[in-house]
């Protein structure tokens, strides 16, 4: 390296210089490395410790109802989850694209904090708030319903730590080439709601769908949170992580295994569903 | 203004009360319990113990990361496509699988944890883990952030110096690093941010020993789980805060760049 970093410098105009081919290499080399030992190689290592004892452990495992109800609740909240901060996340990005409010930029700068919070302190305001001494937590407590400790609480923690992905994603493209046609439509006569469904959404649906993607990607793994107001009573109001963490805590490794292998096995479906979305948005 | 209404109720009702709520219970108590909780020395030792392995990890990130963004934009190798699209993995896993896969790998009972062990280095239920973890779930940011400036990159002035002269490093120095600069920033911070408030990975591979391998949420949540919200709220108030404070750097940010870019 030394040497070959002298041969320009003494000034020799002659010398055409070719890239720097080792050092190329090495970096190139490095950055796989790295990738591999950091990124994937845990991955790999899962797999084989699940299967360590075959494949009757980690079947009967999955098999047990405490794995089917942590799975089905977690489908559950993520689906609600989808579906609210869809349709908020829609309404949230044209109401910071096309209206101007005084404090506008603080509130725009407020929707990205669930991307800052904590998990656990995320959860520890929603106690704190729909607790049954909170500001909230009265009104409910007295309709006898409860939040917090029980699944309300787990989706209302969900939709926080989701709440970003949806507006964000559109919120760009809106601001690229929904205002204009929006206009446009408008000015010939279409109603607000024909110019959403026949101008706006066409636009908008592929970061719309992005956006989705990391909602169900982020809904299914959240953790902090959903730990942190759940109560974790198995069988009720346990997620599929949560799960997870109580057969880890329990020394059940192989059961902390499978059901891992499984929620890792949604994300690289995920992953490649983020992949063509975004191809698609690219275009 | 039916949409305004429905923002407000929405982003009021889900971020602007639960922060207001646990900012008025943080100030009922009075400064004096707010302090007496953050420096309890186990929740010291924690915020601390955040602090460090945020910061080594974030600098391993922003190299690491900066190269990868290099690699992948700049060079041709096989599999580049396919190693594109894994970058954003980490984004994809649920952070508690994260740690079991860390534990599966590295953990005593593993092959290579085991011969980890005898050499005498601890990874699972150590620091080493928690860093490893904090660079598995921030991976993506600094390369997510600086391969879309690279790509927008105009090789001009790099071949411009090249042709005066300047050497490789020099050229990477000058031109490359400042234009860079924005963007690496803005990986690092949000790396940071996360790693400040990470817990899942982090609950399953550290062990959350206090005073050795608790950090700051692990600290929170065992509070809250031994039925002491008010020894919760003093790290739960500086966490917060460093998020807002990282939510105006990164905006800050932003406009500096464009600016930046603009003149």
């Amino acid at each position: 390296m030394q040497r070959h970093d002298e041969i320009p410098s003494a000034g020799a105009v002659k010398v055409v210089r070719k890239p720097n081919g080792l050092g190329k290499n090495l970096i190139t080399a490095a950055v796989i490395g790295w990738f591999l030992v950091m990124i994937l190689v845990p991955v790999i290592g899962i797999v084989k410790q699940a299967f360590g004892s075959g494949w009757k452990p980690f079947i009967s495992s999955l098999l047990t109802s405490a794995t089917g109800h942590s799975f089905i609740l977690t489908l559950a909240i993520t689906a609600a989850a989808v579906v609210l901060n869809t349709f908020f996340g829609v309404i949230l990005a044209l109401t910071l694209v096309n209206q101007r409010f005084p404090g506008k930029l603080l509130f725009e700068g407020l929707v990205d904090l669930p991307f800052a919070v904590s998990p656990v302190v995320a959860g520890f305001m929603f106690i704190i708030l729909f607790g049954p001494k909170g500001w909230m937590g009265q009104w409910f407590e007295a309709g006898g319903v409860k939040i917090v400790y029980a699944v309300p609480g787990m989706l209302i923690a969900t939709l926080f730590v989701t709440l970003p992905f949806v507006a964000r994603e559109i919120i760009p493209v809106l601001r690229e080439f929904g205002l204009e046609q929006q206009e446009a439509a408008y000015i010939l006569g279409a109603s607000r709601w024909r110019t959403f469904w026949r101008v706006t959404l066409p636009s908008i649906r592929w970061g719309l769908a992005y956006g989705v993607t990391l909602t169900i990607a982020r809904a299914i793994g959240e953790f902090g949170a959903v730990l942190v107001v759940s109560g974790s009573i198995i069988n009720k109001t346990q997620t599929a992580t949560l799960h997870i963490h109580q057969e880890f805590t329990d020394f059940n490794y192989v059961g902390a295994f499978s059901a891992a292998i499984i929620l890792a096995l949604l994300s690289f479906v995920i992953l490649t569903a983020m992949q063509r979305l975004n191809r698609r948005k690219g275009v | 203004m039916v949409l305004r209404g429905l923002s407000f109720f929405y982003v009021g009702l889900l971020i602007i009360l639960p922060i207001l709520a646990i900012s008025a219970e943080a100030l009922k108590g009075g400064f004096p319990n707010l302090w007496t909780n953050i420096t309890a020395p186990a929740a010291l030792a924690s915020l601390k113990l955040t602090f460090l392995t945020a910061f080594m990890m974030v600098i391993l990130n922003v190299i690491t990361g900066t190269a990868t963004a290099w690699v992948l934009v700049r060079y041709e190798f096989p599999f580049k496509n396919l190693m594109n699209a894994l970058i954003d993995l980490p984004f994809a896993i649920p952070t508690v699988v994260t740690g079991i896969m860390l534990v599966a790998l590295y953990g005593p009972n593993s092959p290579v944890g085991g011969f980890m062990e005898k050499k005498g280095i601890d990874i699972i239920f150590a620091r080493p883990g928690i860093i490893m973890a904090l660079l598995y779930v921030s991976f993506p940011f600094v390369v997510r952030a600086v391969q879309p400036v690279l790509q927008e990159m105009d090789k001009d002035m790099e071949e411009a110096a090249k042709t005066l002269g300047a050497r490789p490093f020099t050229i990477f120095r000058r031109i490359v690093l400042p234009t860079l600069l924005p963007a690496v920033l803005t990986g690092a911070a949000l790396s940071f941010s996360r790693a400040i408030g990470e817990f899942g990975s982090i609950a399953i591979v550290s062990g959350n020993i206090p005073f050795k391998t608790q950090v700051a949420s692990v600290y929170v949540y065992g509070e809250l789980e031994s039925y002491n919200p008010q020894g919760a709220l003093g790290l739960s108030v500086v966490l917060l805060l460093c998020s807002l404070l990282i939510l105006i750097f990164l905006n800050r940010l932003q406009v500096w760049s464009r600016k930046h870019a603009a003149a």
